[in-house]
C-alpha cells in the first residue's frame, strides 16, 4: 500500500537511472531518452491519477500524500511530459550532455514532486535542495555561443540560490527555536499564537518563505531571473520558467496557511512584496528587446499576482492560487514552445525575429498569440479566469488597494505583450523569409496548447472544484 | 429571479442561434481559399444572422419591460455563475441594429480589403458574435467577456488592414479601451462579492450604500466614457476612425460606440442611481464639452474621414446628454440618436469608403466636384449628410429634437449650449458638402468614377 502512494516518485528515480545508465554509453540516444521522459512521466502522473483520493503518511510523518500533494504532483508530471514533448531534439544542448540533461531535469522535477508531499520542514529543505542543484549544472550544459552567458547564468542561479536557502534555513532555525519541533501538523496550532505575539515568528515565517519567493522569482529574489532566463538553453529556461513555480506555489500555499486565519501581519508584509514584484516586473518587461528577458520581467510580475491567492487566505484564494499556476503552465509553455522551434540555432531571440512568424508558421504564431494574450489575461483564457478569480477572492476579504493595483498593473503589461503580437502579425517580411517547419507531434502539441488556454478558461468548473477539494487539506 | 424575465417561447434558442451563426460561421470560413469565396460566404454568413434575428422584431412582446427570449444555463456553478441571455426594448433595437449593419460592412469591404481576405472575414464574424454578445447578456461576467472580446479582433482589424499610422491608431485604441475596462472588471467583482451575484436584473434591484453606488459608478462610468467617447476620453477615436478600413471604421461608429451608451443604461443608472444623481451636472458639462468641442474640432479637419469622426464625437455627446439629463423625454432622444447615428455615420463612413477607393485620397480639396461626375453619389451624400446635422424631415432630427426638448425643459442654459453642438454640425457638414458637391474642380476631373450598381444598392 505504501509502495503505491510513494510509485510515481520511484518512477521518476526509475526514469532518472535510465538516463543515468544511457549516459554511461558513447551515443546520445536522445530520440530515445525523449520517448522515456514522456512515457514515464505519463506513468508517474497515471500512478498518481489512480491514488488520486488516497491519504497517507510516510517517513515518520515528514511526507503526507493527500488530494493536495496528489494534485500538484498531477500537474507536475504532466508539466515533465509536456516539456519533453515541446522540445525534441535537445537542439540548444550540448549532445555528448543529452543524457545528462534529461537526468537532470528528472532529478529536478523528482524534487518538485517530494516537495509538494513534504511536511516537515527539514524535509522541505532536502527536496527544495534537489530540485534546485539540478537545475544548477542544467544550466550551462547549453551549446557554447558566442559568450559565456550560460556559465554567468549557471553561477547567478547558484548564489542567487544559495543565499535564498541560506536565508531559508535561518528562518526555520527561528521557528524551530520558538516552537521546538519541525512537523507543520505540529506548527499550524502554535503558530498563529506565536505570530500575533511573538515579531520573530514574523521574521522567521518571512526569511523561510524566501527559498520559495526565489523558486517563485519574487521581489526582492527576483533578479536572478533575467540574467538566467536569457543565458540557459532555449529548452532549460522552459523547464525553469514553468515547474519550480509550481513546486513554489504549494509550499507558500502550505506555509502561509500554517500561520492561520488572522495573518494581518504577515499579509502586510506580503501584500507589499506582491505589489512591489508585480510592478517591478511590468515596468522593467516595457522595455526589454529580448523575449527571453520579456518573459522573465512578465513572470516576475505573475508571482505578484500569483501571492493575491495566498494572502487572501481563503479556501476561494487558495483554489485561485493553483488554478493560475496551472494556467501560468500552460501559457508559459505556449510562448517557449514557439521560441523553442523558432530558434532553430539556439540563439536568443528578438522581437524583430518574430516578424511575420504569421506568413512563416501560421499555427506558431496562433499558439504565440494564445500564450500572450493568456498572460495579458484577456478573455476568453485561461490568464483571463485565473485573474478573475485571485482578484474575486481578494476582494472578499476586503484587499481593494491590493486589487487596484493589480489591475493597474495588467494594464499596463497588455503594452508589452501587444508588442509580440505584432511582432507576429502585423509586421511584413521580405520574401526571402523562410517557413518554419515543424513536425506532426509539435503541431499536435501547439492545438493541445491552444485548446486547453481557451477552453479551460471558457470551462473552468472541473480544475476549480479539484484545486477547492485539494486545499481542505491544508 | 423568474420575475424579470419571459422564458425563450419559440422552439429554438434564437439567441444563442445568433450568437452561434457567426462564430461557426468564422470557423467555418477558415476552409475558404479564394476570396471571391470569402466574400460570399462572408455575406451570406451576415445575411443569414440578419434573418435569424428578425423574429426578435416580429415576436417581441412590447407591452411589457421584462427581458424576453431569455435563456439560461448552468456555467460556473462554483461562483454561482450561469451562462443567462435575453433582450429587452433597449437591447433589441441595438441587436438588430448589429446584425442589419453587418452585411453591409461585407459589401463595402468587396473591393476595399485586397489582402489577407480569409482572416479578414474571420475578424469580423467574430466581432459581430461579440457585440450582439454584449447587447444581449444578462450576466456581467458574460457581459464583459463578449466586450473584452471584441477588443482583440477590432485592434487586428485596424492594426492589420488599417491606413497609414494603424500601429499608433491601433495600439492607442487598445490601450484606451483596455485600461477603461479593467475598472470596469473591477466593479463587476465588487459588485459580486457585495452581493453574490452576477445576474444584472437582481443587480438592478439591491440597494447600495451611497460609497459604494459611488466607486461602482466611476469604474464603470470610465469603461462606458471611453468608449462613448466622451471628452477627456475620446482621443483614441478621430485615430482608429481614420485609420481602420471602412468596414471598422462602420463597425466602430455604428456598433461600437453605441455600447458605451448602453452600458450607461444598463449599469449605471439602474445599480447606482444616488450616485449617478450626484455625478449628473459633471456628466451633463462633460456631455456639453464633447458636443461642442467635437464639432468645432471638426469644423477645422481637411481629412473627411477625421472630419465624421469629430462629428461622432459630437453626435455621441448627445447621447450621454440625453441619458444623463434623466428625464423620459432625454433618454428616449438618447437611445434613438443612438440608433440614428448607427445608420447615418455608417452610411458616411461607407460613402467615404467608396471615394477613397476611386481617388486614394481622402482630403476634401482633392475630392471636388464630384456633383457634376457622380450625381447617384452625391444624392446620397446630400441626404445622410443633412441627417447627421439633423436637418428637420431626416431621422437624426426627431432625436436631437427630443434630446434637446429635454435639456430646455429641465436646464435652459445647458440647451443653449447644445444648440451651438447642433450649429456647429450644419456648419461642417454644409461646408463637407459643398466643397465635395460644388466647388470647382481642380484638376483631378481625370478621375472619372462611376458608382457601380452594387454600391448603391448598399443605400
Amino acid at each position: 500500500m505504501e509502495t503505491m502512494l510513494f510509485l510515481p516518485e520511484l518512477l521518476l528515480i526509475l526514469l532518472a537511472l535510465v538516463c543515468f545508465v544511457v549516459s554511461l554509453g558513447n551515443t546520445p540516444r536522445t530520440g530515445f531518452l525523449q520517448g522515456a521522459v514522456i512515457s514515464f512521466s505519463t506513468l508517474a502522473l497515471l500512478a498518481t491519477a489512480t491514488n488520486y483520493q488516497q491519504t497517507g503518511t510516510l517517513f515518520f510523518g515528514a511526507y503526507q500524500i493527500d488530494q493536495l500533494s496528489q494534485l500538484f504532483k498531477l500537474v507536475l508530471c504532466a508539466g515533465l511530459a509536456l516539456i519533453a514533448w515541446a522540445t525534441p531534439g535537445l537542439r540548444g544542448i550540448e549532445k555528448r550532455l543529452h543524457p545528462e540533461y534529461y537526468l537532470f531535469l528528472t532529478v529536478s522535477t523528482l524534487g518538485l514532486v517530494m516537495l509538494s508531499s513534504a511536511v516537515e520542514l527539514l524535509t522541505i529543505f532536502l527536496a527544495l535542495e534537489i530540485s534546485s542543484y539540478a537545475l544548477f549544472v542544467a544550466i550551462p550544459f547549453r551549446q557554447p555561443l558566442s559568450g559565456r552567458q550560460q556559465y554567468e547564468a549557471s553561477i547567478k542561479y547558484v548564489l542567487f540560490g544559495a543565499a535564498a536557502s541560506g536565508l531559508s534555513l535561518f528562518g526555520m532555525s527561528y521557528i524551530f527555536g520558538l516552537s521546538g519541533t519541525t512537523y507543520l501538523a505540529e506548527l499550524s496550532p502554535l503558530l498563529p499564537g506565536l505570530i500575533s505575539s511573538q515579531p520573530l515568528a514574523v521574521v522567521g515565517m518571512i526569511l523561510l518563505l524566501c527559498g520559495f519567493f526565489y523558486k517563485l522569482a519574487l521581489f526582492p529574489m527576483h533578479f536572478w531571473t533575467p540574467d538566467v532566463y536569457q543565458g540557459a538553453a532555449n529548452e532549460t529556461t522552459t523547464f525553469i520558467a514553468t515547474l519550480p513555480k509550481i513546486g513554489a506555489v504549494i509550499l507558500l500555499l502550505r506555509l502561509v496557511s500554517l500561520a492561520g486565519v488572522d495573518i494581518s501581519q504577515l499579509s502586510w508584509a506580503l501584500g507589499i512584496l506582491a505589489v512591489a514584484s508585480m510592478t517591478i516586473g511590468n515596468l522593467s518587461a516595457l522595455v526589454q528587446n529580448d523575449i527571453k528577458r520579456l518573459l522573465a520581467y512578465s513572470s516576475v510580475a505573475h508571482a505578484g499576482y500569483l501571492m493575491l491567492g495566498v494572502i487572501a487566505g481563503s479556501t476561494l484564494g487558495h483554489a485561485a492560487a493553483i488554478y493560475y499556476a496551472v494556467g501560468y503552465l500552460l501559457m508559459n509553455l505556449a510562448c517557449f514552445f514557439v521560441l523553442y522551434h523558432l530558434s532553430d540555432d539556439n540563439r536568443n531571440l528578438n522581437l524583430a525575429d518574430l516578424n511575420g512568424l504569421y506568413r512563416r508558421a501560421p499555427l506558431l504564431a496562433f499558439v504565440l498569440a494564445a500564450g500572450v494574450f493568456s498572460l495579458a489575461g484577456i478573455p476568453p483564457t485561461i490568464g483571463f479566469t485565473g485573474k478573475f478569480v485571485l482578484f474575486t477572492s481578494a476582494f472578499e476579504q476586503g484587499l481593494y488597494g491590493l486589487v487596484v493595483l493589480g489591475l493597474i498593473n495588467a494594464a499596463i503589461s497588455i503594452f508589452f505583450y501587444l508588442k509580440i503580437v505584432r511582432a507576429a502579425y502585423l509586421t511584413s517580411t521580405d520574401a526571402s523569409s523562410t517557413p518554419v517547419v515543424i513536425t506532426c507531434s509539435s503541431k499536435l502539441l501547439g492545438l493541445g496548447l491552444i485548446l486547453a488556454i481557451i477552453m479551460l478558461g471558457v470551462l473552468p468548473q472541473q480544475l476549480l472544484a479539484l484545486a477547492k477539494a485539494a486545499v481542505a487539506f491544508l | 429571479m423568474e420575475q424579470y424575465l419571459i422564458f425563450n417561447q419559440l422552439n429554438y434558442p434564437i439567441i444563442s442561434v445568433l450568437l452561434l451563426l457567426p462564430l461557426i460561421g468564422a470557423v467555418l470560413g477558415l476552409l475558404f481559399k479564394s476570396d471571391k469565396a470569402q466574400l460570399r460566404w462572408g455575406l451570406g454568413v451576415t445575411v443569414a444572422t440578419a434573418l435569424a434575428s428578425l423574429p426578435l422584431y416580429t415576436q417581441f412582446d412590447r407591452t411589457t419591460a421584462l427581458y424576453q427570449f431569455v435563456e439560461v444555463r448552468h456555467w460556473l456553478p462554483a461562483l454561482g455563475l450561469d451562462y443567462a441571455v435575453g433582450v429587452d426594448g433597449i437591447s433589441v433595437l441595438l441587436v438588430l441594429l448589429t446584425t442589419l449593419v453587418m452585411p453591409l460592412c461585407v459589401l463595402c469591404s468587396w473591393s476595399y480589403i485586397k489582402e489577407r481576405m480569409r482572416e479578414f472575414m474571420f475578424v469580423l464574424l467574430i466581432i459581430e458574435t461579440a457585440m450582439i454578445g454584449v447587447f444581449v447578456s444578462l450576466n456581467t461576467l458574460l457581459f464583459f467577456l463578449f466586450w473584452e472580446a471584441m477588443l482583440i479582433p477590432m485592434y487586428l482589424m485596424i492594426a492589420i488592414w488599417g491606413g497609414a499610422r494603424k500601429d499608433y491608431a491601433s495600439i492607442k485604441y487598445f490601450l484606451y479601451t483596455f485600461a477603461g475596462s479593467i475598472f470596469f472588471l473591477a466593479s463587476i467583482i465588487a459588485l459580486y462579492v457585495q452581493t453574490g451575484s452576477f445576474f444584472i436584473p437582481e443587480l438592478m434591484e439591491h440597494s447600495f450604500s451611497f460609497t459604494f453606488q459611488a466607486w461602482i459608478f466611476l469604474g464603470c462610468a470610465l469603461a462606458f466614457a471611453v468608449k462613448v467617447p466622451m471628452f477627456p476620453l475620446h482621443t483614441w477615436l478621430p485615430a482608429a476612425h481614420v485609420e481602420a478600413p471602412t468596414a471598422g471604421s462602420v463597425i466602430l461608429a455604428s456598433i461600437m460606440l453605441k455600447l458605451g451608451g448602453y452600458g450607461f443604461l444598463r449599469f449605471c443608472l439602474p445599480m447606482a442611481p444616488e450616485a449617478t444623481w450626484y455625478f449628473m451636472p459633471w456628466l451633463i458639462a462633460l456631455s456639453l464639452v464633447s458636443i461642442i468641442v467635437g464639432g468645432y474640432l471638426a469644423l477645422g479637419q481637411s481629412d473627411i474621414k477625421k472630419l465624421i469622426a469629430y462629428s461622432s464625437v459630437g453626435h455621441m455627446g448627445f447621447v450621454t446628454l440625453g441619458i444623463f439629463l434623466l428625464n423620459d423625454q432625454g433618454i428616449k432622444g438618447a437611445m434613438l440618436q443612438m440608433i440614428n447615428h448607427g445608420i447615418t455615420t455608417g452610411a458616411l463612413f461607407i460613402l467615404i469608403g467608396i471615394i477613397y477607393e476611386r481617388t486614394h485620397s481622402r482630403e476634401m480639396s482633392v475630392n471636388r466636384a464630384l456633383g457634376a461626375m457622380m450625381p447617384v453619389y452625391v444624392f446620397f451624400l446630400g441626404i445622410f449628410s443633412l441627417s447627421s446635422f439633423g436637418f428637420p424631415g431626416t431621422n437624426s432630427f426627431v432625436s436631437e429634437f427630443l434630446v434637446l426638448l429635454a435639456a430646455f425643459s429641465k436646464y435652459p442654459l445647458v440647451g443653449a449650449l447644445a444648440i451651438v453642438g447642433a450649429i456647429l454640425a450644419a456648419a461642417y457638414m454644409l461646408r463637407l458638402l459643398q466643397s465635395m458637391v460644388w466647388a470647382d474642380s481642380d484638376g483631378h476631373g481625370h478621375h472619372f468614377l462611376m458608382i457601380t450598381a452594387k454600391g448603391t444598392a448598399t443605400f
